[in-house]
């Protein structure tokens, strides 16, 4: 931890005296997950280059103000979400509001038996889910299921597509993504879960119909 | 409502059990369930190969050129 923060020290050090092998460092670490975060935002990877640069310009002319109260990467994050997130409304791309605490349900209702069965609320037999097959990394059919995945990715409602994308393909942890989208933990927690429970539903309707 | 948890609830329960935000009455409940119900330890199952799955959906790279940008843009502040 003492190490993390020393290293962060001299990484702001660096920057503020326009070292430009600490820059460059920074820019190779996190401009890959800047720009995935950037497309849940705006629609072509043009647009998000540009998002990107603001944002690393934002940086460098803001970095002698930085006073250390979140992390660099949090701070360069929230930089990011900012303008991109700016530049979203003015594309005026997909502006579904804010999600609804209560939503319904991530899985078809008729999969359940009904209220008047022995055992309302329970699978129904012939529509139980079966466990996906095990894909050994390289294996053809899980190559598909992450083009798969990635397409629905990109099919998912704005919000959503944000959260799972920095929650599950970047590995930010769900304070850091509360704190980077200023929503709540329920929020949070509901955008993640509808999230994936969409790709759940694609990914086992490819292996249905591959059977 | 302390009993039996159906199929139904449990699913909408998943993101929450596997981050471990559950209330333990809530999370013995899910474990209970699930001991009982196949159809429900498989959809567990499906979830976490999902969120594994979304692990594995590539990053963006960075293109030389954009890298040169970025670079350009921090040498013309300076």
């Amino acid at each position: 931890m003492t190490t993390a923060a020393s290293d962060e020290t001299a990484v702001i050090a660096g920057l503020r005296v326009g070292d430009e092998a600490v820059y460059a460092a920074l820019v190779d670490r996190h401009t890959p997950s800047m720009l995935r975060v950037a497309r849940g935002y705006v629609r072509t990877h043009a647009s998000a280059e540009e998002v990107v640069q603001e944002a690393w310009i934002a940086l460098i002319k803001g970095i002698p103000k930085f006073e250390g109260r979140s992390s660099l990467r949090t701070w360069l994050f929230s930089i990011l979400i900012n303008i991109a997130k700016a530049r979203a409304l003015r594309e005026r791309r997909d502006t579904e509001v804010e999600v609804m605490a209560f939503t319904g349900g991530t899985v078809d209702p008729g999969r359940f038996r009904a209220a008047d069965d022995e055992w309302p609320g329970h699978w129904r037999e012939d529509a139980a889910p079966e466990p996906f097959p095990q894909t050994p990394e390289g294996a053809v059919l899980g190559d598909e299921l992450i083009t798969v995945a990635r397409n629905q990715l990109e099919k998912l409602p704005e919000r959503q597509r944000v959260v799972v994308t920095m929650r599950d393909m970047l590995g930010f942890d769900s304070a850091e993504v509360r704190e980077l989208l200023d929503i709540s933990v329920a929020n949070q927690r509901v955008l993640l879960h509808r999230g994936r429970a969409a790709v759940r539903q694609v990914l086992e309707d490819y292996l249905k119909d591959a059977k | 409502m302390t009993g039996d948890m159906d199929c139904k609830e449990l699913v909408e329960l998943v993101t929450s059990y596997l981050d471990g935000s559950l209330d333990p009455d809530t999370r013995a409940r899910v474990d209970v369930h699930l001991l009982e119900c196949d159809g429900c330890a498989n959809y567990l199952q499906q979830f976490r190969a999902t969120v594994d799955t979304l692990g594995k959906v590539d990053d963006e790279t960075l293109d030389p050129s954009f890298r040169d940008r970025l670079m350009n843009a921090f040498r013309d502040w300076r």
